[in-house]
């Protein structure tokens, strides 16, 4: 691990992204990645009693390929490492109960796949572990019962909110080599601009995505043109035009080369506002569309920004405002 | 400090400038249509008991026609259809009793995993609760108010 400017590591020994495994709900499936999108599900609660068990359930599996796809079996794994958005992390802890290896859980809203990827490289980098698991998962209706109203509850979101996605992915991070290379990670600061209402994340979340981005490229020296592809997280397409003006005032353009994933995973014929949010957005596309277009070299360098709106429904409801953090890791293909 | 509050001042007007609004007109015309909508059914059952028992006094009927509103909205919630016709109707569902029967219906099939006692039992007014108190809350006050006008 080699420490560049203030907040930026670069991983000295070689780490990899060695497998990859994804699951996504139906209105994922029929969404802009379609094509990419390699395993879905029509049924939410995956033939369980309850949303939070299918999500459970889909969480296995997204593990189950993952391993797979990496040629291992799970005694292989040295730590699991990993998150959800549902309260006390329950459906990773039940997870990583069937799993029976060493588990952390991480809890960064939104941007846990990129905070778990970036403290497993660090721990592949400092040479204790050789394969860790990383994998999150988000649930639009267990999400939607914990933080808003009830499914059947008939009432109007706002045309600024965003639309929780069923999807998840999983990765194993190994010092093995492989096609996608972990080289630099960039853990952000919280930053809260005052944005207090709850449906409108995007505006919440674009300062940290701006703060961690800026503050990156001063660290590496670099610029967004250096870059094939840089895809924040879960900002909607409200949010990703307040990035975009954001990072504008600091000095850089970002251009066609930027996306936002929430603003793209739908396609437009779907209702989903500005877009989707949640844990599995940024983590299921990565395991899909963004590591296919590395592999096939459409994409040689990769920055990707997730970013998570870090309140609770609790200190929402006592009027605070929305606390966000953006983490990046930026990936190579050797 | 003080910088850092004119900053999420500059940057909250900024998002108020750039967030999109919702449309006005056409917000008040579905909630024109679907609320008329509904007082129109309500009614026509009111118009159609009233034809079948001439002598049943006109606030029975209303009790009549309340509680079959209530029922079909309850329905239409359990088969998941009442969200549909809300999102588009907004307050012209929520307005009449039917917004009422959507959010404790909705409720209780929601928190039904959570058991009867914990789950229905105190989930079940999680919407609804807070307009209950409220209701409870101002006919003390009008209460009130009319025994101190009786008084004089």
């Amino acid at each position: 691990m080699k420490r560049l400017g203030k907040q930026t590591l670069e991983v000295v020994n070689n780490c990899y992204i060695i497998g990859r495994g994804s699951l996504v709900g139906e209105k994922e499936k029929n969404g802009t990645f379609r094509k990419y999108m390699e395993y879905s599900t029509d049924d939410d609660k995956m033939g369980e009693k309850t949303f939070e068990k299918g999500e459970r359930k889909m969480l296995r599996l997204i593990n189950k390929r993952a391993i797979k796809d990496a040629e291992l079996l799970v005694d292989d794994i040295d730590i699991y490492l990993g998150g959800d958005l549902m309260n006390q992390l329950v459906s990773s802890n039940y997870v990583a109960e069937v799993l029976q290896v060493p588990f952390v859980g991480i809890y960064s809203a939104c941007s846990t796949i990129t905070a778990s990827i970036g403290i497993a490289a660090s721990l592949i980098d400092g040479g204790g572990f050789k394969n860790i698991l990383c994998s999150t998962i988000s649930h639009f209706s267990s999400a939607e019962r914990q933080y808003r109203y009830p499914l059947e509850f008939g009432n109007q979101r706002q045309s600024y909110s965003q639309w929780t996605v069923t999807a998840g992915g999983g990765f194993v991070i190994s010092s093995k080599k492989s096609p996608i290379k972990i080289t630099k990670i960039c853990f952000g600061r919280v930053q809260d601009f005052g944005v207090v209402d709850i449906a409108n994340m995007g505006a919440a979340m674009a300062p940290a995505a701006c703060d961690t981005l800026c503050n990156f490229f001063a660290d590496t020296k670099t610029k967004p043109s250096d870059y094939d592809f840089i895809a924040t997280g879960d900002l909607g397409k409200l949010g990703s035009d307040i990035l975009r003006d954001l990072m504008k005032k600091k000095g850089f353009l970002l251009e066609q080369n930027y996306s936002d994933i929430g603003h793209s995973i739908y396609s437009f014929d779907e209702e989903s506002y500005q877009g989707g949010s949640g844990a599995g957005c940024s983590a299921s596309v990565l395991a899909t569309y963004i590591i296919d277009k590395l592999l096939d070299g459409t994409f040689k360098k990769v920055l990707l920004v997730a970013t998570g709106a870090l309140m609770s429904t609790i200190s929402n409801q006592q009027g605070d405002s929305i606390p966000s953090v953006a983490h990046l890791i930026e990936l190579e293909k050797s | 400090m003080e910088n850092t509050e004119k900053r999420n001042e500059e940057y909250l007007l900024y998002v108020e400038r750039e967030t999109p609004k919702t449309g006005w007109f056409n917000s008040l015309l579905h909630a024109f249509l679907v609320g008329g909508m509904i007082c129109c059914l309500g009614q026509m059952f009111g118009d159609i008991i009233k034809a079948y028992n001439p002598t049943m006094d006109m606030l029975r009927v209303s009790a009549w026609i309340s509680i079959i509103i209530i029922t079909i909205t309850i329905l239409l919630t359990a088969f998941g259809v009442f969200d549909r016709i809300a999102k588009f109707g907004g307050a012209g569902t929520f307005i009449p009793i039917s917004g009422f029967a959507n959010s404790i219906a909705s409720c209780a099939i929601e928190f039904k995993n959570e058991g009867l006692v914990f789950g229905i039992g105190s989930k079940m007014f999680f919407v609804a609760g807070p307009v209950i108190v409220n209701g409870v809350a101002y006919s003390i006050i009008v209460g009130l108010v009319y025994s101190l006008i009786l008084l004089f």
